[in-house]
């Protein structure tokens, strides 16, 4: 036996998905095509002692998230728990739904940091990829209160075929909104982004143009603006460590209170996962069938199982692996060492100039 | 590379975003930022926490020569050092 497993890492980050429910309609959004009904969520107090729980368990950071978090009533409620277990609080936001008054009560109950989704540079755009008129308008004004309050903001870009080309301007914006960080988010192709890969997929000429953008950006603007972007996935010939490797840095908590390793854990049939309903968050991260199936080393097959690189990146996604490859324990068809390499080659050329298919 | 040397009678705070928080799972206190975490030793947990924007440096080397008993130039030392490589990683306001 792996002496290394007798005790599990502690993770450091959680993301809890307050809600499924979200204004927009981003056809890129990885939320599961079987969203959680607000029926089901769990109320103020639950959260309250998930936040308590992971601070025990040795999470620093929360990922106030959704669906959009704001669709929420007790967000301020939720915010206050969470800052009040100790830990650092971030809301992930797509800034729709949250007023001005609203913001200021966040900003009392202690939010640390606050971070902007944008769609496109130009409001026309950016408001078609949203499926939500008015979305661009919300976004500026949020972005301007955050700075007025002094909390640090990151803009989180999501590009695909159809902004992609936008890259320079969308980092121009995200410094118009005073952020201090832009992540250059390229699609990842779960859920709902993964119903529209094919509208969604951007060229192999406009990811290399973009990767060369992002370098000369980052040169222009140091100092002023930190620019995070890695390739998108589909034209990478190394995988990533998907959530740090599985049940080693992070865990989800979905609306529900099922606890996952990674957000589309879900898309991995036969998986059991526990809820905090149920068992308390440390008994979930050590012992719950999910987090034990593909934590460490063990689970693996060649390449993998062989490979140099495999406490660096745990084979990539276990959700990708078995969403291209039928098998999830393969090694992520990203590297180039699986057999299944060509496959993404393949599915990244088939691209449709088809209507998005929003979230709804 | 330190951008500045630290006056004594500045006023040293975390700027908002930046958080000191002790958690025992992971060993001890921590210094939370965006996106990034430092462990905290004993020595930076005691000067970070004296950092509230009202005590002046020399302030807090005082307190800090008191409370542990230990000569204030050593003192004044670590407390500078720590504090010029807290403002240059924009983890302290001075």
């Amino acid at each position: 036996m792996d002496t290394t497993l007798q005790r599990a890492p502690r993770p450091l980050g959680l993301l809890a998905e307050l809600t499924h429910r979200c204004p927009l309609g981003c056809p890129y959004c990885s939320n599961p095509l079987a969203l959680e009904p607000r029926a089901d969520e769990l109320d103020t107090a639950s959260w309250a002692r998930v936040f308590k729980e992971a601070a025990a368990l040795g999470v620093l950071q929360v990922h106030l998230s959704g669906g959009e978090p704001a669709a929420r009533r007790d967000l301020v409620e939720l915010t206050t728990a969470a800052h009040d277990a100790g830990l650092y609080t971030n809301l992930i936001t797509s800034a729709v739904g949250i007023t001005r008054e609203t913001f200021g009560k966040l900003s009392d109950a202690g939010l640390d940091h606050v971070q902007i989704s944008i769609q496109d540079n130009e409001p026309g755009t950016a408001d078609h990829i949203a499926g939500y008129k008015g979305a661009y308008a919300r976004k500026q004004a949020l972005a301007a209160e955050v700075t007025r309050l002094g909390i640090p903001l990151t803009v989180n870009a999501v590009m695909h075929r159809a902004n992609i080309d936008h890259v320079e301007e969308m980092v121009t914006l995200a410094l118009k909104f005073g952020a201090k960080r832009v992540e250059i988010a390229h699609v990842q192709y779960y859920g709902w982004a993964l119903k529209n890969r094919a509208q969604l997929m951007p060229t192999r000429d406009q990811v290399d143009r973009a990767v060369a953008a992002v370098e000369t950006l980052r040169k222009q603007h140091h100092g002023r603006i930190v620019i995070d972007a890695v390739v998108p996935d589909y034209y990478a010939r190394f995988p990533k460590a998907c959530v740090g490797g599985w049940g080693r840095r992070s865990l989800n908590v979905t609306p529900s209170g099922k606890v996952l390793p990674c957000h589309a854990a879900e898309s991995i049939p036969g998986l059991t996962f526990w809820n905090v309903r149920a068992h308390s968050l440390a008994d979930i991260w050590d012992n719950s069938p999910a987090f034990m199936a593909f934590r460490g080393t063990d689970w693996m097959q060649e390449p993998c199982r062989s490979c140099p690189k495999r406490e660096e990146d745990f084979g990539g996604c276990r959700c990708q692996a078995f969403a291209l490859t039928g098998d999830a324990r393969a090694a992520d068809p990203v590297c180039h060492l699986s057999p299944h390499h060509a496959l993404v080659g393949e599915l990244a050329e088939a691209r449709a100039d088809a209507a998005y298919e929003y979230r709804r | 590379m330190s951008e500045s040397k630290v006056a004594p009678d500045a006023k040293p705070k975390l700027p908002r975003g930046v958080r000191l928080t002790h958690n025992e799972a992971q060993g001890g206190w921590v210094l939370l930022a965006p996106e990034r975490v430092f462990k905290a030793d004993a020595i930076a947990a005691e000067i970070v926490k004296r950092c509230t924007g009202e005590a002046t440096v020399s302030d807090i080397v005082d307190d800090l020569a008191k409370t542990f008993n230990a000569p204030r130039d050593r003192i004044e030392t670590d407390v500078m050092a720590m504090l010029t490589g807290l403002a240059d990683k924009r983890l302290i306001e001075l």
